[in-house]
Protein backbone atom coordinates (compact mmCIF):
# COMPACT_ATOMS: atom_id res chain seq x y z
CA UNK A 1 0.00 0.00 0.00
CA UNK A 2 1.03 3.56 -0.52
CA UNK A 3 1.12 6.47 2.26
CA UNK A 4 -2.20 5.76 3.53
CA UNK A 5 -4.79 8.97 2.85
CA UNK A 6 -7.50 7.08 5.09
CA UNK A 7 -7.06 5.33 8.44
CA UNK A 8 -10.40 4.05 10.13
CA UNK A 9 -9.24 2.35 13.66
CA UNK A 10 -11.81 0.46 16.07
CA UNK A 11 -15.23 2.32 13.86
CA UNK A 12 -18.15 1.43 15.98
CA UNK A 13 -21.52 2.70 14.13
CA UNK A 14 -25.37 2.63 15.25
CA UNK A 15 -29.04 3.20 13.68
CA UNK A 16 -30.74 4.13 16.36
CA UNK A 17 -30.13 1.60 19.55
CA UNK A 18 -28.97 -1.20 16.16
CA UNK A 19 -24.94 -1.43 16.85
CA UNK A 20 -23.89 -2.02 12.76
CA UNK A 21 -20.50 -1.62 12.71
CA UNK A 22 -18.32 -3.90 15.72
CA UNK A 23 -14.76 -2.12 15.62
CA UNK A 24 -14.20 -1.70 11.77
CA UNK A 25 -10.48 -1.39 10.69
CA UNK A 26 -9.65 -0.05 7.11
CA UNK A 27 -7.23 1.77 5.40
CA UNK A 28 -6.70 3.40 1.92
CA UNK A 29 -3.47 4.64 0.12
CA UNK A 30 -3.12 7.54 -1.91
CA UNK A 31 -3.96 6.89 -5.62
CA UNK A 32 -5.48 3.22 -4.87
CA UNK A 33 -8.58 1.71 -5.44
CA UNK A 34 -9.93 -0.19 -2.70
CA UNK A 35 -13.15 -2.42 -2.99
CA UNK A 36 -15.12 -3.26 -0.07
CA UNK A 37 -16.81 -6.05 -1.15
CA UNK A 38 -19.85 -8.22 0.72
CA UNK A 39 -23.41 -8.93 1.09
CA UNK A 40 -26.40 -6.47 1.42
CA UNK A 41 -27.09 -5.47 5.13
CA UNK A 42 -23.97 -6.48 6.49
CA UNK A 43 -22.60 -2.39 7.15
CA UNK A 44 -20.78 -1.54 3.75
CA UNK A 45 -22.98 1.47 3.22
CA UNK A 46 -23.22 2.22 6.61
CA UNK A 47 -19.22 2.29 7.09
CA UNK A 48 -19.12 5.04 4.47
CA UNK A 49 -21.87 6.58 6.20
CA UNK A 50 -20.00 6.96 9.28
CA UNK A 51 -16.64 7.90 7.66
CA UNK A 52 -18.98 11.19 6.45
CA UNK A 53 -20.30 11.13 9.31
CA UNK A 54 -23.93 10.62 8.84
CA UNK A 55 -24.61 7.85 11.36
CA UNK A 56 -23.82 8.19 14.85
CA UNK A 57 -20.06 6.61 15.23
CA UNK A 58 -16.99 6.27 17.57
CA UNK A 59 -13.63 5.29 16.81
CA UNK A 60 -10.73 6.82 15.16
CA UNK A 61 -11.19 8.18 11.28
CA UNK A 62 -7.26 9.77 9.71
CA UNK A 63 -7.78 11.43 6.52
CA UNK A 64 -4.73 12.61 5.01
CA UNK A 65 -3.43 12.61 8.88
CA UNK A 66 -6.10 14.89 10.11
CA UNK A 67 -8.55 13.58 12.86
CA UNK A 68 -11.64 13.55 11.08
CA UNK A 69 -14.18 11.53 13.28
CA UNK A 70 -15.58 14.81 15.49
CA UNK A 71 -16.14 16.62 12.33
CA UNK A 72 -19.83 17.80 10.81
CA UNK A 73 -20.18 16.48 7.29
CA UNK A 74 -19.18 19.65 5.45
CA UNK A 75 -16.34 19.81 7.19
CA UNK A 76 -15.19 16.37 6.35
CA UNK A 77 -16.29 17.09 2.61
CA UNK A 78 -14.43 20.31 2.43
CA UNK A 79 -11.40 18.23 3.59
CA UNK A 80 -11.07 16.76 0.45
CA UNK A 81 -13.61 13.59 1.22
CA UNK A 82 -16.21 12.75 -2.01
CA UNK A 83 -19.13 10.79 -1.57
CA UNK A 84 -21.48 8.99 -4.10
CA UNK A 85 -24.41 7.50 -2.50
CA UNK A 86 -25.90 4.46 -3.67
CA UNK A 87 -29.25 5.95 -4.20
CA UNK A 88 -27.63 8.57 -6.59
CA UNK A 89 -29.62 11.57 -4.77
CA UNK A 90 -29.65 13.69 -7.75
CA UNK A 91 -31.73 17.33 -7.07
CA UNK A 92 -34.38 15.99 -9.44
CA UNK A 93 -35.53 19.91 -9.81
CA UNK A 94 -32.61 21.29 -11.23
CA UNK A 95 -30.76 21.03 -13.85
CA UNK A 96 -27.63 18.78 -15.05
CA UNK A 97 -25.35 21.99 -15.60
CA UNK A 98 -26.69 23.01 -12.27
CA UNK A 99 -26.28 20.18 -10.35
CA UNK A 100 -22.79 19.88 -11.70
CA UNK A 101 -22.16 23.44 -10.30
CA UNK A 102 -23.64 22.60 -7.07
CA UNK A 103 -20.58 19.86 -6.56
CA UNK A 104 -18.31 23.07 -6.65
CA UNK A 105 -17.28 24.18 -3.01
CA UNK A 106 -17.46 27.99 -2.16
CA UNK A 107 -13.91 29.54 -2.31
CA UNK A 108 -12.15 27.05 -3.92
CA UNK A 109 -9.49 28.48 -6.29
CA UNK A 110 -8.74 25.76 -8.49
CA UNK A 111 -9.99 21.64 -9.32
CA UNK A 112 -8.50 19.20 -11.00
CA UNK A 113 -11.96 18.71 -13.07
CA UNK A 114 -13.51 21.27 -14.96
CA UNK A 115 -17.05 21.14 -15.94
CA UNK A 116 -15.59 20.49 -19.91
CA UNK A 117 -13.93 17.18 -18.26
CA UNK A 118 -17.21 15.88 -17.75
CA UNK A 119 -18.67 16.75 -20.27
CA UNK A 120 -15.75 15.00 -22.45
CA UNK A 121 -16.35 12.13 -19.95
CA UNK A 122 -20.06 11.52 -20.41
CA UNK A 123 -21.18 13.40 -24.05
CA UNK A 124 -24.55 12.74 -22.44
CA UNK A 125 -24.80 15.10 -20.40
CA UNK A 126 -23.64 17.78 -22.11
CA UNK A 127 -27.12 16.73 -24.23
CA UNK A 128 -28.91 16.69 -21.55
CA UNK A 129 -27.39 19.97 -19.99
CA UNK A 130 -30.38 22.11 -19.70
CA UNK A 131 -32.75 19.31 -18.90
CA UNK A 132 -34.04 18.81 -15.08
CA UNK A 133 -32.16 16.44 -13.64
CA UNK A 134 -35.07 13.94 -12.70
CA UNK A 135 -35.57 13.05 -16.11
CA UNK A 136 -32.31 10.99 -16.91
CA UNK A 137 -32.22 7.97 -16.88
CA UNK A 138 -30.33 5.76 -14.33
CA UNK A 139 -27.84 5.09 -15.76
CA UNK A 140 -27.34 9.09 -16.79
CA UNK A 141 -28.51 10.11 -13.14
CA UNK A 142 -25.32 7.57 -11.93
CA UNK A 143 -22.88 9.49 -14.24
CA UNK A 144 -24.20 12.78 -12.94
CA UNK A 145 -23.84 12.07 -9.17
CA UNK A 146 -20.30 11.00 -9.74
CA UNK A 147 -19.50 14.18 -12.05
CA UNK A 148 -20.91 16.15 -9.29
CA UNK A 149 -18.71 14.70 -6.51
CA UNK A 150 -15.24 14.85 -8.90
CA UNK A 151 -16.70 18.74 -9.76
CA UNK A 152 -15.47 19.33 -5.80
CA UNK A 153 -12.09 17.92 -6.54
CA UNK A 154 -12.29 15.60 -3.47
CA UNK A 155 -8.54 13.39 -2.88
CA UNK A 156 -10.51 10.15 -1.97
CA UNK A 157 -13.93 9.55 -3.31
CA UNK A 158 -15.98 6.90 -1.91
CA UNK A 159 -18.25 5.33 -4.47
CA UNK A 160 -21.49 3.22 -3.12
CA UNK A 161 -22.91 0.33 -5.60
CA UNK A 162 -22.16 2.35 -8.49
CA UNK A 163 -23.20 -0.36 -10.75
CA UNK A 164 -26.51 -1.33 -9.66
CA UNK A 165 -29.21 -1.78 -12.13
CA UNK A 166 -27.01 -0.53 -14.60
CA UNK A 167 -26.59 -1.69 -18.75
CA UNK A 168 -23.54 -3.94 -18.78
CA UNK A 169 -22.43 -1.53 -21.45
CA UNK A 170 -22.35 1.59 -19.17
CA UNK A 171 -20.87 -0.57 -16.20
CA UNK A 172 -17.90 -0.86 -18.43
CA UNK A 173 -18.01 2.40 -19.35
CA UNK A 174 -18.04 3.23 -15.35
CA UNK A 175 -15.36 1.22 -14.82
CA UNK A 176 -12.84 3.08 -16.95
CA UNK A 177 -13.97 6.01 -15.33
CA UNK A 178 -12.90 4.51 -12.19
CA UNK A 179 -9.20 4.17 -13.66
CA UNK A 180 -9.03 7.08 -15.29
CA UNK A 181 -10.15 9.08 -11.76
CA UNK A 182 -7.23 6.76 -10.29
CA UNK A 183 -4.86 7.94 -12.86
CA UNK A 184 -5.19 11.61 -11.71
CA UNK A 185 -3.77 10.61 -8.36
CA UNK A 186 -7.88 10.41 -6.59
CA UNK A 187 -8.34 7.27 -4.49
CA UNK A 188 -11.40 5.34 -4.45
CA UNK A 189 -13.23 3.68 -1.87
CA UNK A 190 -15.85 1.17 -3.68
CA UNK A 191 -18.55 -0.47 -2.66
CA UNK A 192 -19.68 -3.12 -4.79
CA UNK A 193 -21.62 -6.51 -5.22
CA UNK A 194 -20.12 -7.32 -8.43
CA UNK A 195 -16.97 -8.93 -7.54
CA UNK A 196 -16.10 -9.51 -11.45
CA UNK A 197 -15.48 -5.52 -11.67
CA UNK A 198 -13.85 -5.42 -8.22
CA UNK A 199 -11.59 -7.68 -8.70
CA UNK A 200 -10.78 -6.20 -12.26
CA UNK A 201 -9.88 -2.73 -11.34
CA UNK A 202 -8.88 -2.79 -7.50
CA UNK A 203 -5.60 -2.59 -5.98
CA UNK A 204 -6.92 -4.27 -2.46
CA UNK A 205 -9.98 -5.68 -1.08
CA UNK A 206 -11.98 -5.86 2.08
CA UNK A 207 -14.83 -8.19 2.95
CA UNK A 208 -17.19 -7.29 5.65
CA UNK A 209 -19.84 -9.98 7.18
CA UNK A 210 -21.68 -9.13 9.92
CA UNK A 211 -20.42 -5.49 10.81
CA UNK A 212 -16.63 -6.57 10.57
CA UNK A 213 -14.02 -7.19 8.22
CA UNK A 214 -13.54 -10.85 7.11
CA UNK A 215 -11.24 -10.26 4.88
CA UNK A 216 -8.23 -8.53 3.39
CA UNK A 217 -5.76 -8.57 0.60
CA UNK A 218 -5.74 -8.67 -2.84
CA UNK A 219 -7.82 -9.67 -5.64
CA UNK A 220 -5.84 -12.06 -6.71
CA UNK A 221 -5.49 -13.62 -2.81
CA UNK A 222 -9.35 -13.22 -2.93
CA UNK A 223 -9.71 -15.29 -6.11
CA UNK A 224 -7.82 -17.96 -4.53
CA UNK A 225 -9.70 -17.85 -1.55
CA UNK A 226 -12.81 -19.90 -2.64
CA UNK A 227 -13.73 -20.46 1.32
CA UNK A 228 -14.18 -17.06 1.76
CA UNK A 229 -15.67 -16.18 -1.34
CA UNK A 230 -18.27 -19.18 -0.53
CA UNK A 231 -19.12 -18.50 2.74
CA UNK A 232 -19.06 -14.21 2.42
CA UNK A 233 -19.75 -13.44 -1.21
CA UNK A 234 -21.91 -15.72 -3.12
CA UNK A 235 -25.72 -15.87 -2.61
CA UNK B 1 -69.00 45.73 -12.19
CA UNK B 2 -67.58 48.71 -9.71
CA UNK B 3 -67.94 45.67 -6.43
CA UNK B 4 -66.11 43.08 -8.50
CA UNK B 5 -63.08 45.19 -9.29
CA UNK B 6 -62.89 46.95 -6.14
CA UNK B 7 -63.25 43.28 -4.41
CA UNK B 8 -60.88 42.02 -6.64
CA UNK B 9 -58.29 44.64 -6.09
CA UNK B 10 -58.57 44.12 -2.28
CA UNK B 11 -59.05 40.36 -2.63
CA UNK B 12 -54.96 40.55 -4.94
CA UNK B 13 -53.35 42.76 -2.26
CA UNK B 14 -54.38 40.12 0.84
CA UNK B 15 -53.37 36.99 -0.53
CA UNK B 16 -50.19 38.74 -1.73
CA UNK B 17 -49.61 39.61 1.47
CA UNK B 18 -51.26 36.12 2.68
CA UNK B 19 -48.06 34.84 0.44
CA UNK B 20 -45.64 36.71 2.04
CA UNK B 21 -45.85 34.95 5.22
CA UNK B 22 -47.04 31.36 3.71
CA UNK B 23 -43.90 31.60 1.72
CA UNK B 24 -41.73 31.99 4.75
CA UNK B 25 -43.75 28.79 6.55
CA UNK B 26 -43.51 26.66 3.20
CA UNK B 27 -39.89 26.94 2.76
CA UNK B 28 -39.17 26.46 6.25
CA UNK B 29 -41.67 23.33 6.53
CA UNK B 30 -40.09 21.84 3.09
CA UNK B 31 -36.24 22.55 4.50
CA UNK B 32 -36.87 21.27 7.98
CA UNK B 33 -39.46 19.59 7.96
CA UNK B 34 -40.78 21.90 10.81
CA UNK B 35 -44.24 23.18 10.42
CA UNK B 36 -43.16 26.45 12.53
CA UNK B 37 -46.51 27.02 14.90
CA UNK B 38 -44.80 30.62 15.91
CA UNK B 39 -44.58 31.82 12.44
CA UNK B 40 -47.47 33.78 12.73
CA UNK B 41 -45.73 35.64 16.17
CA UNK B 42 -42.95 36.51 13.48
CA UNK B 43 -45.65 38.33 11.62
CA UNK B 44 -47.23 40.14 14.68
CA UNK B 45 -43.84 41.15 15.76
CA UNK B 46 -42.87 42.78 12.67
CA UNK B 47 -46.25 45.24 13.53
CA UNK B 48 -45.12 45.97 16.78
CA UNK B 49 -41.73 46.75 16.12
CA UNK B 50 -42.50 48.80 13.23
CA UNK B 51 -44.97 50.56 15.19
CA UNK B 52 -42.00 50.74 18.06
CA UNK B 53 -39.31 51.97 15.69
CA UNK B 54 -41.52 54.04 13.47
CA UNK B 55 -42.40 56.28 16.52
CA UNK B 56 -38.50 57.21 16.67
CA UNK B 57 -37.66 56.90 12.83
CA UNK B 58 -41.08 57.39 10.92
CA UNK B 59 -42.34 54.29 8.84
CA UNK B 60 -40.02 54.46 5.97
CA UNK B 61 -36.42 53.11 8.17
CA UNK B 62 -39.02 51.03 10.21
CA UNK B 63 -40.26 49.16 7.00
CA UNK B 64 -36.40 47.96 7.08
CA UNK B 65 -35.20 48.05 9.87
CA UNK B 66 -38.58 46.04 11.97
CA UNK B 67 -38.12 42.81 9.23
CA UNK B 68 -34.22 42.77 9.64
CA UNK B 69 -34.69 42.66 13.53
CA UNK B 70 -37.35 40.21 12.96
CA UNK B 71 -35.05 38.03 10.84
CA UNK B 72 -32.41 38.50 13.20
CA UNK B 73 -34.58 36.74 16.54
CA UNK B 74 -35.49 34.74 13.58
CA UNK B 75 -31.89 33.41 12.87
CA UNK B 76 -31.20 33.30 17.34
CA UNK B 77 -34.47 31.02 17.13
CA UNK B 78 -33.08 28.29 15.16
CA UNK B 79 -29.64 28.54 16.03
CA UNK B 80 -29.61 28.27 19.81
CA UNK B 81 -33.29 27.36 19.86
CA UNK B 82 -34.78 24.77 17.22
CA UNK B 83 -31.47 23.51 16.77
CA UNK B 84 -30.75 22.18 20.08
CA UNK B 85 -34.39 20.48 20.58
CA UNK B 86 -33.64 18.84 16.69
CA UNK B 87 -31.92 15.94 17.98
CA UNK B 88 -35.45 14.89 20.06
CA UNK B 89 -36.86 14.76 16.96
CA UNK B 90 -40.10 16.21 15.17
CA UNK B 91 -42.38 16.38 17.96
CA UNK B 92 -40.27 18.14 19.74
CA UNK B 93 -39.53 21.01 17.00
CA UNK B 94 -43.44 21.47 16.79
CA UNK B 95 -43.28 21.93 20.53
CA UNK B 96 -40.66 24.02 20.83
CA UNK B 97 -42.29 26.59 18.16
CA UNK B 98 -45.78 26.05 19.73
CA UNK B 99 -44.36 27.59 23.42
CA UNK B 100 -42.41 29.92 21.45
CA UNK B 101 -45.69 31.24 20.00
CA UNK B 102 -47.37 31.64 23.65
CA UNK B 103 -44.10 33.01 24.87
CA UNK B 104 -43.91 36.02 21.83
CA UNK B 105 -47.30 36.29 22.89
CA UNK B 106 -47.16 37.08 26.23
CA UNK B 107 -44.36 39.52 25.78
CA UNK B 108 -46.10 41.42 23.34
CA UNK B 109 -49.00 41.74 26.55
CA UNK B 110 -46.11 42.72 28.61
CA UNK B 111 -44.25 45.28 26.76
CA UNK B 112 -47.09 47.03 24.78
CA UNK B 113 -50.44 45.79 26.93
CA UNK B 114 -53.44 43.71 25.62
CA UNK B 115 -55.21 46.76 23.86
CA UNK B 116 -54.47 47.59 19.88
CA UNK B 117 -51.64 49.89 19.57
CA UNK B 118 -52.19 52.91 17.14
CA UNK B 119 -50.26 52.27 14.44
CA UNK B 120 -51.17 54.00 11.66
CA UNK B 121 -50.73 53.83 7.69
CA UNK B 122 -48.19 56.68 7.30
CA UNK B 123 -49.60 60.27 6.43
CA UNK B 124 -47.40 60.21 3.15
CA UNK B 125 -49.41 57.05 1.53
CA UNK B 126 -52.82 57.71 3.63
CA UNK B 127 -54.67 59.02 0.24
CA UNK B 128 -56.65 58.07 -2.83
CA UNK B 129 -54.93 56.75 -6.10
CA UNK B 130 -57.19 56.48 -7.77
CA UNK B 131 -61.48 56.59 -8.13
CA UNK B 132 -63.06 53.24 -9.61
CA UNK B 133 -66.54 54.90 -10.47
CA UNK B 134 -67.44 56.03 -7.18
CA UNK B 135 -65.22 54.12 -4.68
CA UNK B 136 -61.75 55.72 -3.87
CA UNK B 137 -59.12 53.12 -4.25
CA UNK B 138 -56.26 53.79 -1.13
CA UNK B 139 -52.80 54.11 -2.17
CA UNK B 140 -51.58 52.31 0.67
CA UNK B 141 -53.18 49.02 -0.86
CA UNK B 142 -51.30 49.88 -3.88
CA UNK B 143 -48.08 50.52 -2.00
CA UNK B 144 -48.52 47.06 -0.08
CA UNK B 145 -49.24 45.23 -3.49
CA UNK B 146 -45.95 47.07 -5.03
CA UNK B 147 -43.76 46.19 -1.56
CA UNK B 148 -45.31 42.19 -2.13
CA UNK B 149 -44.33 41.98 -5.92
CA UNK B 150 -41.40 43.33 -5.54
CA UNK B 151 -40.62 40.98 -2.65
CA UNK B 152 -41.73 37.92 -4.73
CA UNK B 153 -39.43 38.72 -7.98
CA UNK B 154 -36.52 38.78 -5.81
CA UNK B 155 -37.42 35.68 -3.65
CA UNK B 156 -38.12 34.13 -7.12
CA UNK B 157 -34.75 35.22 -8.69
CA UNK B 158 -32.92 35.11 -5.20
CA UNK B 159 -33.98 30.93 -5.36
CA UNK B 160 -33.55 30.37 -9.39
CA UNK B 161 -30.35 32.69 -10.44
CA UNK B 162 -27.96 32.72 -7.37
CA UNK B 163 -25.97 29.89 -6.35
CA UNK B 164 -27.16 30.31 -2.97
CA UNK B 165 -30.57 30.03 -4.08
CA UNK B 166 -29.52 26.64 -5.85
CA UNK B 167 -28.26 25.44 -2.50
CA UNK B 168 -31.48 26.34 -1.33
CA UNK B 169 -33.10 24.56 -3.52
CA UNK B 170 -31.57 21.20 -3.13
CA UNK B 171 -31.30 21.69 0.41
CA UNK B 172 -35.33 21.45 0.44
CA UNK B 173 -35.31 17.83 -0.74
CA UNK B 174 -31.57 16.48 -0.15
CA UNK B 175 -29.79 18.43 3.05
CA UNK B 176 -27.63 15.14 4.07
CA UNK B 177 -26.75 14.94 0.24
CA UNK B 178 -26.05 19.25 -0.19
CA UNK B 179 -24.18 18.90 3.17
CA UNK B 180 -21.72 15.87 2.04
CA UNK B 181 -21.27 18.01 -1.06
CA UNK B 182 -19.49 20.68 1.30
CA UNK B 183 -21.73 23.19 1.91
CA UNK B 184 -22.68 23.86 5.34
CA UNK B 185 -26.08 23.05 5.66
CA UNK B 186 -27.39 24.21 9.35
CA UNK B 187 -25.90 27.89 7.92
CA UNK B 188 -28.39 27.30 5.22
CA UNK B 189 -30.77 26.68 7.79
CA UNK B 190 -30.30 29.09 9.88
CA UNK B 191 -30.43 31.79 7.06
CA UNK B 192 -34.26 30.09 5.46
CA UNK B 193 -35.43 30.46 8.81
CA UNK B 194 -34.14 34.04 9.33
CA UNK B 195 -35.02 34.82 5.89
CA UNK B 196 -38.68 33.24 6.62
CA UNK B 197 -39.45 35.21 9.88
CA UNK B 198 -37.81 38.51 7.92
CA UNK B 199 -41.16 37.91 5.55
CA UNK B 200 -43.56 37.32 8.10
CA UNK B 201 -41.96 40.31 9.64
CA UNK B 202 -42.61 42.76 6.64
CA UNK B 203 -45.84 41.46 6.05
CA UNK B 204 -46.69 42.69 9.81
CA UNK B 205 -45.00 45.91 9.01
CA UNK B 206 -47.42 46.18 6.04
CA UNK B 207 -50.50 44.58 7.76
CA UNK B 208 -49.96 45.90 10.91
CA UNK B 209 -51.41 49.47 9.83
CA UNK B 210 -53.66 48.49 7.22
CA UNK B 211 -55.41 46.06 9.65
CA UNK B 212 -55.27 46.32 13.18
CA UNK B 213 -52.12 45.91 15.96
CA UNK B 214 -53.18 43.94 18.75
CA UNK B 215 -52.38 40.54 20.59
CA UNK B 216 -54.80 38.66 18.46
CA UNK B 217 -53.34 38.83 15.42
CA UNK B 218 -50.85 36.08 15.33
CA UNK B 219 -53.73 33.45 16.38
CA UNK B 220 -56.30 35.33 13.93
CA UNK B 221 -54.23 34.63 10.92
CA UNK B 222 -52.06 32.36 11.86
CA UNK B 223 -54.65 29.60 10.95
CA UNK B 224 -55.45 31.44 7.61
CA UNK B 225 -51.68 31.12 7.11
CA UNK B 226 -52.03 27.48 7.90
CA UNK B 227 -54.72 26.62 5.71
CA UNK B 228 -53.12 28.72 2.65
CA UNK B 229 -50.13 26.29 3.25
CA UNK B 230 -52.31 22.63 3.51
CA UNK B 231 -54.14 23.79 0.28
CA UNK B 232 -51.51 24.73 -1.43
CA UNK B 233 -49.26 22.03 -0.51
CA UNK B 234 -46.81 21.51 1.91
CA UNK B 235 -43.41 22.44 1.04
CA UNK B 236 -44.82 24.11 -2.42
CA UNK B 237 -43.80 27.45 -3.26
CA UNK B 238 -45.53 27.81 -6.33
CA UNK B 239 -48.99 26.13 -4.70
CA UNK B 240 -48.44 28.65 -1.94
CA UNK B 241 -48.75 31.65 -4.25
CA UNK B 242 -52.14 30.18 -5.93
CA UNK B 243 -53.53 29.13 -2.13
CA UNK B 244 -52.81 32.73 -1.52
CA UNK B 245 -54.33 34.43 -4.11
CA UNK B 246 -57.46 32.14 -3.84
CA UNK B 247 -58.40 32.05 -0.32
CA UNK B 248 -57.26 35.90 -0.49
CA UNK B 249 -60.30 36.10 -2.57
CA UNK B 250 -62.63 33.80 -0.98
CA UNK B 251 -61.92 35.75 2.46
CA UNK B 252 -62.33 39.31 0.79
CA UNK B 253 -65.31 38.64 -1.98
CA UNK B 254 -66.92 36.13 1.24
CA UNK B 255 -67.20 38.93 3.55
CA UNK B 256 -68.54 41.29 1.15
CA UNK B 257 -71.00 39.42 -0.43
CA UNK B 258 -74.36 39.97 1.74
CA UNK B 259 -76.62 37.36 -0.50
CA UNK B 260 -78.14 34.09 0.40
CA UNK B 261 -79.74 30.93 -0.75
CA UNK B 262 -83.08 32.46 0.14
CA UNK B 263 -81.87 35.45 -1.91
CA UNK B 264 -81.00 32.89 -4.56
CA UNK B 265 -84.14 30.94 -4.26
CA UNK B 266 -86.26 34.32 -4.72
CA UNK B 267 -84.62 34.85 -7.90
CA UNK B 268 -86.18 31.95 -9.40
CA UNK B 269 -89.62 32.86 -7.98
CA UNK B 270 -89.73 30.20 -5.05
CA UNK B 271 -89.76 32.18 -2.00
CA UNK B 272 -90.18 30.34 1.96
CA UNK B 273 -92.17 31.56 4.77
CA UNK B 274 -90.70 32.37 7.95
CA UNK B 275 -92.46 29.70 9.56
CA UNK B 276 -90.56 27.02 7.91
CA UNK B 277 -88.07 25.04 8.99
CA UNK B 278 -85.78 25.73 6.39
CA UNK B 279 -85.59 29.53 6.97
CA UNK B 280 -82.83 30.30 9.53
CA UNK B 281 -81.00 28.00 7.50
CA UNK B 282 -81.13 29.43 3.92
CA UNK B 283 -81.25 32.88 5.30
CA UNK B 284 -77.45 32.90 6.48
CA UNK B 285 -75.85 35.18 4.09
CA UNK B 286 -72.27 34.52 2.22
CA UNK B 287 -70.83 37.05 4.84
CA UNK B 288 -71.97 35.38 7.80
CA UNK B 289 -70.35 32.12 6.46
CA UNK B 290 -67.04 33.65 5.71
CA UNK B 291 -64.81 32.87 8.70
CA UNK B 292 -65.31 29.50 8.31
CA UNK B 293 -65.19 29.37 4.57
CA UNK B 294 -61.60 28.37 4.27
CA UNK B 295 -61.36 25.90 7.28
CA UNK B 296 -64.51 24.71 5.34
CA UNK B 297 -61.94 24.47 1.70
CA UNK B 298 -59.10 23.03 3.60
CA UNK B 299 -61.09 20.38 4.80
CA UNK B 300 -62.21 19.92 1.28
CA UNK B 301 -58.92 19.51 0.23
CA UNK B 302 -57.67 17.11 2.40
CA UNK B 303 -60.80 14.88 1.54
CA UNK B 304 -59.84 14.86 -2.41
CA UNK B 305 -56.38 16.03 -2.22
CA UNK B 306 -54.20 15.13 0.71
CA UNK B 307 -51.42 16.64 -0.62
CA UNK B 308 -52.62 19.64 -1.58
CA UNK B 309 -53.04 21.60 -4.72
CA UNK B 310 -49.19 21.17 -6.06
CA UNK B 311 -47.61 19.43 -2.92
CA UNK B 312 -45.36 16.14 -3.66
CA UNK B 313 -45.59 14.62 0.02
CA UNK B 314 -48.97 12.17 1.03
CA UNK B 315 -49.52 13.83 4.77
Amino acid sequence: MTDPILVVSGLHAYYDKSHILNGVDLSVGSGEIVSLLGRNGVGRSTMIKAIMGQVIRSGSIQFKGEAIESLPTYQISRRGLGYVPENREIFPDLTVRQNLLLGIKSGRASSRWSERDMYNLFPRLEERVNAPAGVLSGGEQQMLTLCRTLMGDPDLIMIDEPTEGLAPKIVEQMAGLFEEISSRGISILLVEQKLTIALKISNRVYVMGHGNIVFHGTPEELDANATVRQEWLEV
Amino acid sequence: MEFFLVTLLNSLSYGLLLFMLSSGLTLIFSMMGVLNFAHASFYMLGAYFAYQIGAYTGFWIALFLAPLVVGVIGAFTERFGLRAVHRFGHVAELLFTFGLAYVIEEVVHLVWGRAPVNYRIPERLDFTLFTLFTTQYPAYRAFMMLVSVVMLITLYLLLTRTRVGLIVQASLTHPSMVEALGHNVPRVFMFVFAGGCALAGLAGVLGGNMFITEPGMAFAVGSIVFVVVVFGGMGSLVGAFIASLIIGAIQTFSVALNLSLLDFLNLFGLSISEDSFWHSGLSITISQTAPVLPYLLMVLMLIVRPRGLMGNRET
